[in-house]
């Protein structure tokens, strides 16, 4: 859009306008150009026979990646898939890839593991970029500031076919969080705090574009970590703009631009953060000063608060819907309005998921737990996001950290963060997760999921009940010397 | 794709908000590659209730279902929409559906109908005094009737248009094949590819 190139723009706006293949007219939607999709096995096998059905081949095999992870076992993966109907849909996504000419990372591949894991060590998301995904989770890769958005198995079908999508431009919303996180405090505190204050439903029809010091000072795992939970406040995606943190952690890896096209990538993607004066359609303010570690105590990521607190009383809730769903919530949690949190007993705790199982995440969560044991009776589940990040943690020690607290160290896929694999809740169970929905049953039918960052899983594993480091005194003098 | 104009039906009042797509299909049932047979599957931790409303002989044969805010929040999953069809619905109406799912319903032929939270509490009102009551959508002129009350709903003009017409999105976009070959031609060097597979230059992180 030439026009618009006058005008001061979002980055939103920016990748938006460099991805028009044609612009709507008369209330019909852009068509956008995608750079990347990302295939796994669930939300695909239908979109593929529809392209069999029509006799249509994908477009773009070059501009396609598949991989496996939501039903995939964290145990024996070099045994046959137990469960039948999972083996199933893991080998149609083998005969589809083989079939359509796409790049598969399968059980036991090195570059295996959670898409949105996988997409960015690759070095295949980078700034500028459209991502797709039948994955809500897709947000996840905004952190380089790419648009990077899920679609259910209608659009998947739609981009193997067209390698385009039919879309009206989204809306823009400004997060700022400005300050200094404590220490203790981390990215995932961050976005609990975000999606606490504007609700489940405040981000829809939005991208959501972090800004302030305190983005700008996370790490790309931590602003992963953010992005990956804009779908959670309902957001389609979520966005930071890139500067030199993004570029020093695509230099060198395998799918970054080399030489010359580095140097001109670099150079297109450092005019792509929001213009001076460019306006958002809607502003919200965090201060990262005053944040604490957090915690969801609900069954939507939206019922969450500080730690320090008590579990909210419904009666005190002005709006009826959001009293009637915390009521509900409460009843399934088997909670009491007025009990502290701190003194909230769990029964397991997941370290992983595509929000929280990334290098960084897995290192937080082993300078709590280091030299430590895992109170009794408490399960406590360590699963990398990918079989790369596996390796890492194996070649700086980790692994033995965690075998020698008591956790379980597994092998990289989306494990318990939704129940379709083995790893599950009983009902009744009550986890400390550090993935991203507290849904009914999202671990396990009549599991019990409270969200909370690396740091305060592994303080929970310690104690037993949901705590943070700073309940753990050595754990901040720790974080401190840091 | 059905075409569809005006659906006539069963109307459900479900008083609940923020009815995620993991209460809607819980993710165990996604392991099937087939796109049809998820009926037994739709609310399938909250069936498990004698008293939840499915259950009750006065909507066995919905097509309407009539939620709180903020209905199909969450995971991507197609299955959501898939799982209502199967079940007989052909209109969902809320005040506040999630993004994704909403995109999901228009491509599969679901009309999600939004409705402004007052009307909603009207149209449960209405159809809870008399549960099994036929409700008309009417989407050439965009109205929910049930008995006396006839109330607007919204929805943007290209699904609209879409869903009257019975069009494949597909088959549409593809006419643009000239457009996007053109875009091709000019998409930068730096930009990604997965193919040919490189490895990493040194080891990443």
């Amino acid at each position: 859009m030439t026009a618009s190139s006058e005008r001061p723009r979002t980055l939103a706006e920016k990748v938006w306008d460099d991805h028009l293949v044609k612009q709507g007219e008369d209330g019909t939607p852009d068509l956008i150009y995608i750079d990347l999709h990302l295939v796994h096995e669930v939300t695909s096998p239908q979109a593929f026979d529809g392209l069999r059905l029509a006799g249509r081949p994908v477009r773009r095999p070059d501009l396609t990646i598949a991989t496996e992870d939501h039903n995939t076992p964290t145990l024996d993966i070099d045994k046959p898939i137990a469960d039948l109907t999972s083996r199933t849909q893991i080998e149609t996504l083998r005969r589809n890839a083989a079939e359509f000419g796409i790049r598969l990372h399968s059980l036991g591949d090195k570059e295996q593991g959670i898409v949105h894991v996988v997409g960015p060590q690759l070095g295949l998301t980078m700034p500028g970029i459209t991502v797709v995904c039948g994955d809500s989770h897709t947000s996840t890769h905004g952190a380089f500031g790419a648009m990077a958005f899920g679609i259910g198995t209608s659009e998947v079908e739609h981009v193997l076919a067209t390698q385009t999508l039919p879309l009206k431009p989204f809306k823009t919303m400004a997060i700022t969080v400005e300050g200094t996180l404590r220490p203790g405090v981390t990215a995932k505190d961050i976005i609990l705090a975000v999606i606490a204050k504007i609700g489940t439903g405040g981000g829809q029809g939005y991208v959501l574009e972090y800004r302030g010091s305190a983005i700008r000072a996370l790490s790309m795992d931590g602003r992963m970590t953010i992005c990956n939970m804009s779908i959670e406040a309902g957001a389609r995606a979520g966005m930071v703009a890139p500067d030199e943190t993004t570029f020093a952690y695509l230099k060198g890896r395998a799918h970054a631009p080399e030489g010359d096209d580095w140097d001109a990538a670099v150079e297109y993607w450092k005019t792509l953060p929001t213009d001076e004066g460019a306006e958002f359609d809607a502003e919200v303010f965090i201060d990262a000063d005053a944040l604490e570690p957090f915690v969801t105590w609900g069954t939507n990521p939206g019922q969450g608060v500080s730690l320090s607190e008590t579990v909210p009383d419904p009666a005190a809730i002005d709006d009826q819907h959001e009293r009637a769903a915390a009521e509900r919530a409460l009843e399934y949690m088997d909670l009491r309005p007025g009990v502290p949190l701190k003194e909230i007993k769990v029964d397991a705790v997941f370290m992983g998921s595509c929000t929280n199982s990334r290098i960084e995440d897995l290192r937080a969560f082993a300078s709590i737990v280091a030299g430590k044991q895992k109170a009794d009776g408490v399960r406590v589940m360590v699963v990398p996001g990918s079989a790369r990040v596996r390796l890492e943690a194996e070649a700086e020690g980790l692994d033995k950290v965690f075998e020698a607290f008591g956790a379980e160290w597994r092998f990289a896929g989306c494990s318990m963060c939704l129940g379709m694999n083995p790893d599950q809740l009983a009902p009744g169970e009550r986890c400390a997760s550090t993935s991203n929905r507290n849904f009914e049953g999202r671990q396990g039918k009549g599991g019990r999921t409270h969200l909370v960052s690396p740091l305060v899983a592994a303080a929970t594993a310690i104690r037993g009940t949901l705590s943070s480091p700073w309940d753990l005194e050595q754990a901040v003098t720790e974080a401190e010397a840091k | 794709m059905e075409k569809i104009s005006t659906v006539t039906g069963v109307a459900v009042p479900l008083r609940r908000s923020n009815v995620d797509t993991d209460q809607i299909i819980p993710a165990v049932f996604l392991k099937r590659v087939t796109k049809t047979g998820f009926d037994d599957a739709l609310f399938h931790g909250w069936r498990q209730d004698p008293d939840f409303i499915l259950n009750q002989p006065a909507y066995q044969d919905a097509r309407v279902l009539v939620a709180g805010p903020d209905f199909g929040t969450g995971s991507s999953r197609e299955h959501a929409v898939w799982a209502l069809r199967d079940f007989g619905f052909q209109v969902v109406i809320s005040s506040r559906f999630g993004d994704i799912f909403r995109g999901n319903a228009g491509k599969q032929g679901l009309l999600a109908a939004l409705v402004a939270y007052e009307d909603i509490e009207r149209i449960w009102e209405v159809v809870e005094a008399a549960p099994g009551m036929p409700v008309t959508v009417d989407l050439v002129e965009r109205t929910v009737s049930a008995g006396e009350l006839t109330v607007p709903f919204e929805i943007d003009d290209y699904t609209r248009w879409r869903l009257l017409e019975g069009l494949d999105d597909i088959g549409l976009t593809l006419r643009e094949e000239e457009a996007i070959a053109e875009f091709e031609q000019h998409r930068a060097a730096w930009r990604p590819t997965t193919l040919p597979i490189r490895e990493p230059a040194e080891a990443g992180n």
